[in-house]
């Protein structure tokens, strides 16, 4: 009971167009649950999901960061100095992901979708932000400002080789998994490096483009690129979070967060288990 | 102090159409291709269980434009795909020219090495 391409293209950009359109909604982004729905219910190989996934990835990011700049939110600094260790990150995750088994790959990913569901459930914890400035961030000129209701508010920014070493690891994430893992960038720039948080999801939304780029290319020249399969799911995706950001205004999300999150859960213990099982 | 926030602004709103213009105008060159091959292949079976490796000339960059320019459908989709991956390319590119403009030298250099790792990436392994 082969599908036709046709069929499956149709099938394939629903899905893509639905997964886009919770991903950005529910601000998680579409491309964590595209590689599971399509390894899972498309049962494609997981090297072409990833590389399918990665392309979405930039479309995704570049498109939403073209209404971001225009804010004045994002940090162009903190986003360049930071991708120096993101793109070097996604070089070694995309050349990882030739050497390690699709077990792996999927045992990984499993483990990272169980994480964005555990972060998706927690309320966000609101960090004091102590505003002694960091000489080392003082020199790279990292310190902003950006516009509230209240006025201009400055920020400093603080611990900047150990959110440089976490984002290294968003990037090797992003390159082995062909996901955005915004989860763990704005963690390294929130937490980690105390920048305000409207600031650092828009920053990290605008670095992962950048970041997917450095390892589709690898990518592209391994044979993982299938213009049949990342046609559907770019196309898909694109248009669902553009939808997205649409509607996003004035909507509460809370429930939907809520049950996206659930998904986010189910679709990683399933990876998990056909990862270590080796069905994968 | 106030005309280098004027100029970041401005390079970040020309960032800002440079990132739409590429990912609307490589999503319509994938379409348009998804559109020959579908008329073409539409019928045949899909399988992607088996991971075969695409052929040579759907990998570098100089074989996806020659065989796009002989109207195969697969060769549009893939070329589409280049200008989406081209596009935060052209960013990083933009970014060095903006912090030219500034004088900052320290981020050019961090912007150089960016480009240098999205470079590498793209043509390291052949073109």
């Amino acid at each position: 009971m082969a599908m036709t391409i046709l069929e499956f293209t149709a099938l394939v950009g629903l899905g893509s167009f639905v997964a886009g359109l919770l991903g950005s909604l529910t601000g998680l982004g579409g491309g964590v649950v595209l590689v599971p729905l399509l390894t899972l219910f498309f049962k494609v190989d997981i090297r072409y999901a990833v590389g399918a996934s990665l392309v979405s990835v930039i479309a995704t990011s570049s498109g939403a960061a073209a209404a971001y700049v225009k804010e004045g939110i994002s940090n162009i600094r903190i986003g360049m100095f930071l991708e120096i260790a993101t793109t070097m990150g996604a070089l070694l995750g995309a050349f990882l992901a030739s050497r390690v088994s699709t077990s792996a790959i999927a045992t990984v990913f499993g483990l990272t979708l169980l994480y964005s569901a555990f972060l998706s459930g927690r309320p966000r914890v609101k960090l004091s932000s102590d505003d002694v400035p960091d000489p080392l961030a003082t020199r790279l000129r990292m310190n902003g400002s950006f516009p509230t209701p209240e006025g201009i508010r400055e920020y400093h920014v603080r611990r900047v080789p150990l959110g440089f070493s976490l984002m290294f690891g968003a990037g090797a994430l992003s390159g082995l998994l062909g996901i955005g893992s915004g989860a763990v960038k704005v963690l390294a720039m929130d937490q980690a490096m105390r920048i305000p948080f409207k600031v650092s999801t828009t920053t990290s939304n605008f670095m992962i483009g950048v970041t997917a780029a450095a390892s589709a290319g690898v990518y592209l020249h391994r044979g993982y690129v299938d213009p049949g399969l990342a046609m559907p799911v770019m196309l898909g995706v694109l248009l669902g979070s553009l939808l997205g950001t649409r509607i996003l205004v004035g909507a509460d999300t809370k429930w939907l967060r809520l049950i996206f999150g659930a998904v986010i859960l189910l679709l990683g213990a399933e990876m998990l288990y056909q990862g270590l099982t080796g069905k994968i | 102090m106030i005309l280098k926030a004027w100029t970041d602004q401005r390079v970040e709103i020309m960032i800002g159409n440079l990132l739409r213009a590429g990912v609307i105008i490589s999503a319509v060159v994938v379409f348009l291709g998804g559109v020959v091959f579908l008329a073409r292949h539409g019928t045949a079976p899909a399988d992607y269980r088996i991971f075969r490796g695409e052929p040579a000339d759907l990998r570098y960059v100089k074989q996806i434009v020659l065989r796009a320019a002989s109207f195969s459908g697969r060769g549009i989709i893939q070329l589409g795909l280049l200008m989406l991956i081209a596009t935060p390319v052209a960013r990083v590119i933009f970014s060095i020219f903006g912090f030219a403009e500034e004088g900052d030298r320290m981020y050019i250099v961090f912007a150089s090495i960016v480009l240098a790792v999205l470079l590498f990436s793209l043509i390291g392994s052949g073109f």
